[in-house]
């Protein structure tokens, strides 16, 4: 139902950022894209594919580095009064009734008070707060409180609805039935609202709300399928139609990965640029990996297992799914191939190890296939005391990450070399070394 | 309770009949009202330096003294209030602005107030050469010192920790900055700057009732008020006019404590972020309750709504219009009237940056002109005056103050804990005795000094054991209170634990309670040490009829040489203390409270 007036286009948009050694970062590199009339858009990716600073850019909350978005025939470089905005963890104001939420953007147009009340009250109304008017948001429940929110964007009357991740930060059933309200809404045409651009990390989530779904990849963040969705609404999420776009999905999303991983191997070897240890290792503890092997088992149909019912089945978003099996397959635990994870031998090793064991195999695997592991390892060695400062690995890294990534890095490094014992870290004087505690 | 049902219970009544409330706090406040006019219409009278005022030690007089130091006190918050609101947006928005007024601040802060007075009454006197104002303003001033910086800097500190999705959604919606200011940064800021606000009035009690009574190069004013009346009860060694004037700032301290500080901390529940679920120690007042329950109050609450919104949205409509007009100006194809505006316009937007870049510039280098000429002054000053053993000596005194706060903290934290974690671990018991150390954290101390010196006089004690208690027998408070939470908010599941592994006796402290309120204690421990420094200044040296009685220790100098009104003296000592102040921050509390935030907090 698509009109070909575009509400939103973007060209050669590009947003970076600097470091502390001064080298540029960059974290949205988009070509083209255009968003039309009649059209919900959800953007989809993993955490760091820079899908929330799209969102943002597109906001006029921050501008880009290189390249132009225009909304209409305007150029946005600030905040635009047919834009608005609904917030992940709402953004309500506690000190103000539910009302007196609403009101606020209307306030800042300057209208006054008897007008503003009157189509405040309307809006409040159409999403379903009626009796709630003097509550304050602290009073009110997650949904609810999300409610304020999209009345507090809708009564500007925007012709852009943009969404960040508006229903994660509510249970499965509220954002569902929020969701639901919302799709009426828009399907009825209650709204002035023209098209509605959404970020989110729920496959799922995506397919039930939107026209077109952009699948993001990170590193830097960019948009790698575009996927039509043409099933009328409301959508049944237990079709046929349904699951196969989702194993599509799943399918482009993994194979990504693998490609990505195998890719930054290849070509970074001899790249002194980019070492091959700041590879960005995904954000994942050890139990957790433990626990996605050991489940797996019972997920395993000939040496298969289907990623999409592996999701559904232990409640993974792909903010947690994606990292874990990204972790596995660059461990040589496991591999991923369109959609489906396949358990490698040293995997099935490992599940049947005991804890020792298991350890010891980890450790094997991190020396061998994690290159900041072993670069830490060799430091350590080298070092005639055997302890180095984590400041000196965090300055190596932020040469090539920002500050925040390295520290994340180093974390995430840390906590899998104290489980394979590899190495000690001394939280108090932030010390890594090849001791045991006394 | 919520909020919502005492609203809602409002609204069932019916509308206009006045009820029974009315009359209760209509009394209440005119009589407030009627109080303070009556007060502030005796603040301008005729003065002569030189000239004895004469206090009567008449209990009949003491209301109208309490009210004229309850006056000094309101108008000495409102100062700082302004103060708060103009320095704290300044240093949050402006980047040249910050690097003046917060090491300013900083540096402000560890200025003992009672020196301050030394200093500023002279330059007030000669201002309002004829009138009582002077000495008046030179209280006030003092008051403010003592409270405006702690409250600018939390202010400050809120700005500039404004959630970012506030920011965002003002930015989104497209508030004006005035609209930001008022409908976001100010309720966001309003819980912790109304704490630090009620706190600095405590604190500032103390200091009033001392700096009412100055003396200053040999010359004594009295300023009508509690503070004077013990200042002259001690002269003429009245004990039954100390007793009155005690019970009197009992009743003054009990009505700031049931008609202000409770209803704000009431108030400013509703701008806290999250529902005060997780403390259930829920702040209550009567007086609150009574202003909701008021019918013929809601008008004046109407009519305030009215303001409010005219204040926060009509600027904006203007700026609004305006900008309107001038989009049309630019767009018709009409030449601007002013044409020969244009060309400077121009001019002035290609010379901007270079402009603004040099101001920069100008700005800093003389920031650093100033330190450095003001250095040269003050070194000059005092070394013209003063020897280098002498300056000596000083340091030698400031290090005997710093000795004794150092063993009073000791002592006191070894009494308190027990106690303070006894109370915080029991939820029944806190309520009885927050509000309590709340109200005698308030009570100005120095008017019991007496009751010990007569103590001391009478045992022929010696005084420099048995003053240094005094110290800190105000401050402490701030170290309770502090147990107190720190104990409180040990979470329940991890005393069942160590109950259930039998953790008990010495190990429980060391293993659990000492840790968990580590972080809460430096902060109680940091405040409490600060406002020793200052008491020293009132404690050091005690009076009782005709014999004074002098302790050893930087406190004592400041006091002797700011009577007998030697400047580069009292400039060396306060110099002194500030930098003891400075340093022993820095050295020691800061590093201590870098060690509890990241070794300690249950976080």
């Amino acid at each position: 139902m698509a009109s070909h007036t575009p509400l939103i286009s973007l060209k050669h948009l590009k947003k970076s950022f600097t470091n502390p050694e001064g080298q540029a970062l960059t974290v949205l590199d988009l070509d083209h894209f255009e968003l039309f009339e009649n059209e919900i858009v959800s953007i989809l990716g993993k955490s760091g594919s820079g899908k929330s600073t799209l969102l943002r850019l597109v906001a006029g909350l921050a501008k880009p580095t290189s390249g132009t978005i225009h909304y209409q025939s305007e150029e946005v470089t600030g905040p635009i009064p047919g834009i608005a905005m609904v917030f992940q963890n709402f953004a309500l104001l506690p000190w103000l009734t539910v009302l007196e939420n609403v009101e606020l953007g209307l306030e800042a147009q300057g209208m006054p008070k008897q007008q503003r009340r009157q189509r405040s009250l309307k809006t409040i109304d159409i999403i379903g707060l009626d009796g709630f008017e003097s509550a304050y948001p602290k009073e009110l429940s997650g949904g609810m409180r999300q409610r304020v929110g999209f009345a507090r964007a809708l009564v500007v009357e925007p012709e852009l609805l943009i969404m960040d991740e508006p229903f994660s930060a509510l249970d499965i059933l509220t954002a569902e039935n929020l969701r639901n309200d919302l799709l009426d809404l828009w399907c009825a045409r209650r709204t002035r609202t023209k098209g509605i651009l959404c970020v989110t990390h729920d496959i799922e989530e995506a397919l039930l709300l939107s026209d077109r779904i952009l699948l993001f990849a990170s590193d830097p963040g960019r948009i790698q399928a575009e996927i039509k969705v043409d099933l009328p609404y409301p959508r049944d999420a237990n079709s046929n139609a349904f699951n196969r776009l989702m194993d599509k999905i799943y399918s482009i999303m993994t194979t990504s990965e693998r490609e990505r991983v195998r890719h930054t191997k290849e070509t970074h070897l001899a790249d002194i640029e980019h070492p091959e240890y700041a590879y960005r290792l995904p954000d994942v503890s050890v139990s957790e990996l433990t626990g996605l092997l050991e489940a797996m088992t019972d997920h395993e149909s000939d040496g298969r297992i289907d990623l999409p019912e592996l999701a559904d089945s232990l409640h993974l978003d792909i903010n947690n799914l994606f990292p874990l099996t990204e972790a596995l397959d660059i461990l040589r635990f496991a591999q991923i191939t369109r959609g489906h994870l396949i358990l490698m031998s040293a995997g099935k090793a490992f599940i049947d190890a005991d804890i020792l064991h298991r350890k010891q195999l980890f450790a094997e695997h991190l020396l061998k296939y994690i290159p900041l592991a072993r670069h830490i390892r060799e430091v350590l060695d080298s070092n005639p005391q055997h302890r180095v400062e984590e400041e000196f690995f965090l300055n190596e890294l932020e040469a090539f990450l920002s500050e925040e990534e390295s520290e994340r890095l180093l974390k995430v490094i840390i906590d899998w070399g104290r489980y394979a014992e590899l190495f000690a870290y001394d939280y108090d004087a932030g010390i890594l070394s090849l001791e045991n505690p006394q | 309770m919520s909020i919502q049902p005492r609203y809602q219970h409002v609204a069932t009544e019916s509308l206009h009949k006045p009820n029974g409330w009315d009359l209760v706090a209509l009394l209440i406040i005119a009589g407030i009202i009627a109080a303070l006019v009556w007060g502030a219409s005796h603040m301008d009278t005729p003065y002569h330096v030189g000239k004895p005022i004469i206090i009567s030690l008449d209990p009949s007089a003491l209301p109208g003294y309490a009210l004229r130091t309850v006056l000094r006190m309101f108008i000495a918050i409102g100062l700082s209030l302004l103060f708060t609101f103009i320095a704290a947006p300044l240093a949050a928005k402006n980047a040249q602005a910050e690097k003046l007024i917060i090491p300013f601040i900083d540096i402000a802060e560890a200025i003992p107030p009672l020196g301050v007075l030394a200093i500023v009454i002279v330059a007030f006197i000669q201002w309002f050469p004829d009138s009582l104002l002077g000495p008046e303003c030179a209280a006030i001033f003092v008051i403010f010192t003592a409270q405006a910086w702690n409250m600018a800097l939390s202010f400050y500190q809120s700005l500039r920790t404004l959630p970012l999705e506030f920011q965002e959604a003002a930015t989104v919606f497209q508030l004006s900055g005035w609209q930001r200011f008022w409908r976001i940064e100010v309720p966001y800021a309003m819980p912790a700057l109304l704490w630090n606000t009620m706190m600095s009035m405590s604190a500032g009690w103390f200091f009033l009732v001392a700096s009412e009574a100055i003396s200053v190069a040999n010359q004594h004013i009295l300023l009508p008020g509690i503070g004077s009346y013990i200042y002259q009860a001690i002269v003429n060694a009245n004990l039954h006019a100390i007793l009155y004037a005690i019970a009197a700032m009992l009743v003054v301290i009990l009505l700031y404590d049931q008609l202000l500080f409770r209803p704000l901390l009431v108030w400013a529940d509703k701008f806290k972020l999250h529902s005060s679920d997780d403390d259930a120690q829920e702040n209550v007042s009567w007086f609150y309750d009574l202003l909701l329950k008021t019918r013929s109050l809601r008008i004046f609450r109407r009519l305030f709504d009215a303001f409010k919104e005219w204040a926060i949205n009509q600027p904006s409509v203007y700026v609004m219009q305006l900008k309107r007009l001038s989009l049309h100006a630019k767009q018709s194809t009409r030449p601007l009237k002013c044409a020969w505006l244009q060309k400077p316009l121009h001019y002035f937007s290609s010379v901007k940056p270079i402009l603004s870049q040099s101001c920069v510039w100008a700005w800093n280098i003389g920031l650093i002109l100033c330190i450095v000429s003001a250095l040269y002054a003050l070194v000059r000053f005092i070394h013209l005056y003063i020897s280098f053993a002498e300056i000596r000596h000083v340091f030698f005194l400031g290090s005997i103050t710093a000795g004794k706060i150092a063993l009073l903290i000791v002592l006191t934290s070894l009494f308190w804990i027990p106690i303070g974690v006894w109370i915080g671990l029991n939820p029944r018991l806190r309520g009885i005795f927050q509000p309590l150390v709340q109200f005698l954290a308030a009570f100005p101390i120095n008017l019991i000094y007496p009751l010990v010196v007569t103590g001391i006089l009478y045992y022929q004690l010696n005084v420099d054991v048995w003053s240094t208690p005094l110290m800190i027998l105000g401050t402490q408070w701030y170290l309770v209170f502090n147990i107190i939470a720190g104990a409180a908010a040990i979470p329940p599941e991890t005393l069942l634990a160590a109950k259930n592994f039998g953790v008990k006796g010495f190990l429980w402290w060391r293993r659990l309670v000492l840790p968990a309120i580590f972080p809460y204690y430096i902060t109680g421990a940091m405040t409490t040490a600060g406002g020793c420094w200052n008491a020293s200044i009132v404690a050091d040296v005690l009076k009782w009829g005709d014999q004074t009685l002098i302790a050893t220790g930087l406190g004592s100098y400041i006091t002797q040489y700011t009577e007998s009104g030697d400047f580069p003296r009292t400039a060396l000592g306060l110099s002194v203390m500030c930098i003891y102040v400075l340093v022993i921050n820095r050295l020691v509390w800061h590093q201590l409270y870098q060690l509890a935030a990241s070794r300690f907090s249950m976080e």
